[in-house]
């Protein structure tokens, strides 16, 4: 295992600029999860360090050993890098055992203990193993793909957006048994991802790409908790965005006065907030009063959307229990401190 | 003094080629529909009676027909013989584009309110016009080449016309007039199906599991539609067949020289063994460049192939006789020379299989290999071959049903001495010796018969799930 660096990776198909200078470090044994938006070249920066297409500039080094860039270049086949591909790309005219060992010297691959074991690394029994992939389910190829990255014990593997064509169920499951094999084997991962809960709960870093550009690099906790501006805040999770004025560390708002987080200069300023720190509870004088204007539940939670007397709407994130009901007035509090960013630039939509 | 007949063999070549197309698209995409979509019974056992008429050559088929009725010499007998004969052209193009149908699309169309038959026409037809245009064209070329069925029902046409004037003045100037005429023909037909099949292609997003299709319930229509199909493959293959057991019967008493059969047999199979190999590896670069490498060489490439192939073998065969004399006097009617007509002439049969196959193994399958640290000779052999493999096979096949009937150019190519089962029955029933022609004829059919059972087979099974 060994970690992944990329530096200054810059692509362009025809007049379209895909990747634009992107810097990237994997920790060996991390999994590192590239977030964006469908088209923010995720998946091209993949393939660029696949080794399936060329980069216009830019070095990509596994460990200490550059594959790419630095005038060198170094074939797919012997990067020693193993991919799953969307929906598993299982070969179709090998069965599970087959697929599995593609990747391994010819001799090994008729060791049917190696595959039980490698099968059961992804937690798929090895009564499988003669199965041809169309008699798969969706996530049980997936995990085959995984095996098959795995068996020749690769440097890195990389993932792209393995779970996307899974239902929700299947997803969850896959998920895990993949993090689990994942840090099983202790591979250094990277995975794509355009689904934020997935980039979030699976990764110990995330690289938020956006226009071909790395907007952040961090751990899952700060993304979500100091997002680098509001874009980046609405992609990974619903914000309530307010205009507010800062004066020595409080920010004044239509929620009232609030702590502000870090620096940040006194003067104008937008404040952000989540949805989870607003807490509702019976009208009082003294508190903020909004009517509840619609209730979305989810089971396990719940988001209510909030008229503020001054116009505008905040939702609030709640507990599947005691909800509020439409139309009903109840007082909002904040708890918590604010993320202050610049005034100047539009209003993110809420994510929904 | 040329003229009028040229004018004549115009009329009479343009009306025989419109009617077989219309009425080979007509029953190929019927009789795809019927067996891939809908309820009828025995659609397995359909499926390869209506693929078994190529097991008969046209102008076996076409003895079969005149040996039995004389009176069919009439634009109608040749109409009914050939459309017989060349159905399958489009059933088979037709069977695989239904069968590679995303069913989603009908079942969205049928959700937006569309009947049955509106469903057909507005989301299936057209996404099965890229394949009923390919067997079209290939009907028609097929009847702009066509030699042996049309003379044998003295139904003139160009190439029949070439032959005569061959037969009387070997190389003349009027063979090469209406060779070029000829030839015209085929380019404005290729420029037509350019123009028509337009340069987009279907690209499908995901390749889920494969759903069944659920067969639309004939119910009431069960019964005329079995009448149809019945109707269809007696006429394409009862009949023939059961003129050549006539003959086959009234000729035994004439005493068969079983040597000269294996003889004629053996060499038959060398050469088209030959062809087989040599056409489908010619192919294969072809086709994986006109998917994988979409652009103007690519496209040159392919466009060539078929403008080769598109010249009627009689063509082709004249022009290498003159070439080979010319040239390599020393090659003049040698075995490479008919090798490289047959693989001129058969080229594109081989493209057009080759090429679905790399359509249908996308190159996610090489990535996914390299990365395994599959080198670019063990990828070949590993994934794209293995992948590949169900379409070349189907390639080969059809190249090699094609040589072992192949009579045109042989006529003219062969070494001399070298007699093919097609030439060797040719000459028998040019003497109107039925029934020694007969054995030839079976052969032909038996031979042909395993080639056209795997072509069933492999458009049943395929790649596609």
């Amino acid at each position: 295992m060994s970690s992944l660096t990329v530096t200054g990776l810059t692509k362009a198909f025809g007049a379209t600029q895909v990747l634009d200078g992107v810097d990237l470090h994997v920790p060996a044994g991390s999994l590192t999860a590239l977030l964006g938006p469908s088209g923010c070249g995720k998946t091209t920066l993949l393939r660029l360090v696949a080794g399936f297409d060329d980069p216009d500039r830019g070095v990509v080094a596994l460990g200490d050993r550059i594959v790419v860039g630095a005038g060198r270049g170094v074939p797919a086949p012997k990067r020693g890098i193993g991919f799953v591909p969307q929906e598993g790309g299982l070969f179709p005219h090998l069965s599970v055992t087959g697929n599995v060992t593609f990747g391994l010297p010819r001799r090994q691959r008729a060791d049917r203990a190696r595959v039980r074991e490698l099968l059961a690394l992804v937690g798929l029994d090895g009564d499988l193993a003669d199965r041809s992939p169309n008699q798969l389910s969706g996530g049980q190829q997936q995990r085959v793909a995984l095996a098959r990255a795995l068996a020749p014990e690769p440097s890195i593997v990389l993932l792209d957006e393995p779970f996307s064509s899974l239902d929700a169920g299947l997803r969850e499951e896959t998920r895990q048994a993949v993090s689990t094999a994942l840090a099983a084997t202790g591979a250094t991962a990277v995975l794509v991802t355009h689904d934020q809960a997935e980039a979030l709960s699976m990764a110990d870093q995330v690289a938020v790409l956006r226009g071909g550009r790395l907007v952040q690099l961090t751990d899952p906790r700060t993304l979500y908790r100091r997002p680098t501006d509001l874009d980046v805040a609405a992609f990974v999770g619903d914000a309530v965005v307010l205009d507010a004025d800062v004066r020595d560390g409080v920010a004044s708002c239509v929620l009232g006065r609030l702590a502000v987080a870090g620096e940040q200069p006194d003067g104008p300023a937008r404040i952000l907030l989540r949805p989870e720190q607003l807490r509702l509870s019976a009208p009082s004088p003294t508190a903020l009063t909004a009517r509840v204007s619609a209730v979305d539940f989810y089971g396990h939670d719940s988001r209510v959307r909030l008229d503020l007397p001054g116009g505008g709407t905040v939702a609030a994130r709640l507990g599947g229990v005691d909800l509020p009901a439409v139309g009903e007035q109840v007082a909002i509090e904040v708890t918590g401190s604010a993320l202050a960013f610049p005034a100047a630039g539009p209003v993110p939509e809420p994510a929904v | 003094m040329l003229r009028p007949r040229v004018g004549e063999l115009l009329w009479n070549t343009t009306r025989l080629v419109l009617g077989t197309v219309a009425v080979c698209a007509v029953l190929g995409v019927g009789a795809a529909w019927l067996v891939e979509r809908s309820s009828v019974p025995g659609r397995r056992l359909w499926h390869v009676l209506l693929v078994a008429p190529l097991a008969v050559p046209a102008f076996v088929n076409s003895y079969a027909w005149i040996s039995l009725l004389p009176g069919l010499d009439t634009y109608a007998g040749a109409l009914l013989v050939v459309s017989l004969s060349y159905f399958p052209f489009v059933y088979l193009p037709a069977v695989a584009a239904f069968r590679g149908l995303d069913p989603a699309l009908e079942e969205t169309a049928r959700g937006l309110g569309l009947s049955g038959w509106a469903v057909f026409r507005r989301v299936q037809l057209p996404q099965l016009r890229v394949a009923v245009l390919g067997g079209s064209l290939l009907v028609a070329l097929h009847l702009l080449a066509e030699f042996g069925a049309l003379q044998m029902l003295r139904y003139p046409t160009f190439t029949t016309a070439i032959y005569d004037q061959y037969r009387s003045t070997f190389n003349g100037p009027g063979a090469t007039m209406l060779a070029g005429v000829l030839v015209l023909l085929c380019l404005l037909l290729l420029l037509a199906e350019l123009r028509l099949r337009g340069s987009r292609g279907y690209a499908g997003s995901g390749r889920g599991a494969a759903r069944p299709v659920r067969p639309v319930a004939l119910r009431g229509w069960t019964a005329p539609a079995l009448l149809v199909l019945a109707a269809l493959v007696g006429l394409a293959l009862l009949v023939p067949l059961g003129s050549l057991a006539y003959w086959l019967g009234s000729g035994a008493s004439a005493g068969l020289d079983g040597a000269d059969l294996a003889v004629t047999t053996g060499s038959t199979l060398a050469l088209a063994a030959a062809a087989a190999a040599l056409t489908t590896a010619m192919a294969l670069p072809v086709g994986w460049l006109a998917v994988r490498a979409r652009g103007r060489i690519a496209t040159l490439l392919e466009r060539a192939a078929y403008v080769g192939s598109s010249v009627p073998g009689i063509v082709v065969a004249l022009a290498l006789v003159t070439l080979s004399i010319r040239a390599t006097p020393w090659l003049y009617q040698t075995v490479p020379v008919l090798l490289a007509a047959y693989a001129i002439l058969f080229l594109p049969r081989a493209i057009v299989t080759v090429r679905a196959a790399v359509e249908q193994s996308p190159p996610l399958y090489d990535d996914v290999a390299a990365s395994l640290g599959s080198s670019g000779a063990d990828r070949l052999r590993r994934v794209t071959l293995p992948l590949l493999a169900p379409g070349l096979g189907a390639g080969a096949a059809l190249v090699f049903l094609a040589v072992v009937t192949e009579l045109t150019a042989t006529l003219l190519l062969a070494p001399t001495g070298t007699a093919t089962l097609a030439t060797a029955f040719w000459s028998a029933s040019s003497a109107l010796e039925y029934g020694a022609a007969a054995p030839y004829a079976l052969v032909m059919v038996l031979l042909s018969a395993p080639a056209t059972v795997l072509l069933s087979r492999d458009t049943r099974r395929g790649l596609t799930p």
